[in-house]
């Protein structure tokens, strides 16, 4: 139950986050990335504010060998960079780039945004379950 | 054009910085939202529950904001054929590279995983050449 509990609590937080911070409005995220244009900084101070946070956060999280409610600490062991992350980050890259959404604010948007919102989603879950297609079927 | 607001935008990082803590000191997991996501239905069932939860209150989130404040404007300049290709990339990037800006960008950095800066210095540099490219480049005026 606290499982649940905490967790939707830290949807909300991670949600309000990215609203107060600028990250739910795509003319925001692609004024960030117009570096020659009209630049807007804002969302690297998202980066800075989060980051600050999150570094204590792992720092403590390295030293526990369960999670506070008890549970298996599930940190990334993988370490390598391959083919396959700096691929996967290039397309992410492009497609964030097109349209200034990415999964967090278009999630924390879908009851408030609109058509446009909902079509993004139904293509970013269509991508997601054709990697889910493409490693079952052993092509990738 | 959107006007620069460093404070707001520090407080809503902290926000999210705050989640991810809770998310690993009290749960163990990463707040990576295309994981998150791309997970909801193929994880195993004990897996399953936090991540519905954790999306149900990304959901909530505008609605709680909007019972305090008017929620910002979202401004969608992309066309619908677009918006799709976009939505694909995104989906099926973030997958293959195991991380969007949450994940990598925010919670891989924290950690200071070198795969991450590759990841995050990837995608943040293909993104800003790709909105030159359709800015300045293919719609020079």
């Amino acid at each position: 139950m606290m499982v649940i509990v905490i967790a939707l609590l830290a949807g909300v937080i991670f949600g309000l986050g990215l609203i107060v911070g600028g990250m739910t409005n795509p003319a925001k995220v692609l004024a960030f990335l117009d570096i020659s244009g009209d630049w807007d900084p804002s969302l690297a101070f998202v980066m800075m504010g989060a980051i600050a946070v999150g570094f204590f956060a792992f720092k403590a999280a390295a030293k526990q060998s369960r999670s506070l409610l008890g549970l298996a600490m599930q940190l990334p062991a993988s370490k390598q960079i391959d083919r396959k992350l700096v691929i996967g980050a290039l397309l992410f890259g492009a497609g964030w780039g097109l349209a200034g959404f990415c999964p967090g604010p278009v999630v924390a948007s879908l009851l408030v945004g609109g058509s446009a919102v909902w079509l993004f989603v139904a293509s970013m879950l269509a991508g997601m379950a054709l990697h889910t297609l493409a490693v079952r079927r052993g092509w990738l | 054009m959107t006007t620069f607001t460093p404070f707001s935008s520090l407080i809503g990082g902290l926000l999210i910085g705050f989640s991810t803590l809770l998310l690993i000191r009290w749960l163990g997991q990463i707040a990576g939202i295309s994981g998150i996501v791309g997970q909801l239905w193929s994880a195993a069932a004990g897996d399953r529950a936090w991540r519905f939860a954790f999306v149900a209150g990304l959901l909530v989130a505008p609605l709680l904001y909007a019972l305090f404040t008017p929620l910002p404007t979202m401004q969608i300049a992309t066309s619908t054929p677009w918006l799709m290709v976009s939505g694909l990339l995104v989906g099926f990037g973030t997958r293959l590279g195991s991380g969007c800006t949450s994940g990598h960008g925010v919670c891989g950095l924290s950690r200071l995983s070198l795969r991450s800066l590759v990841a995050t210095l990837t995608f943040m540099l293909t993104a800003i050449i790709v909105v030159w490219l359709v800015r300045h480049v293919l719609v020079a005026g």
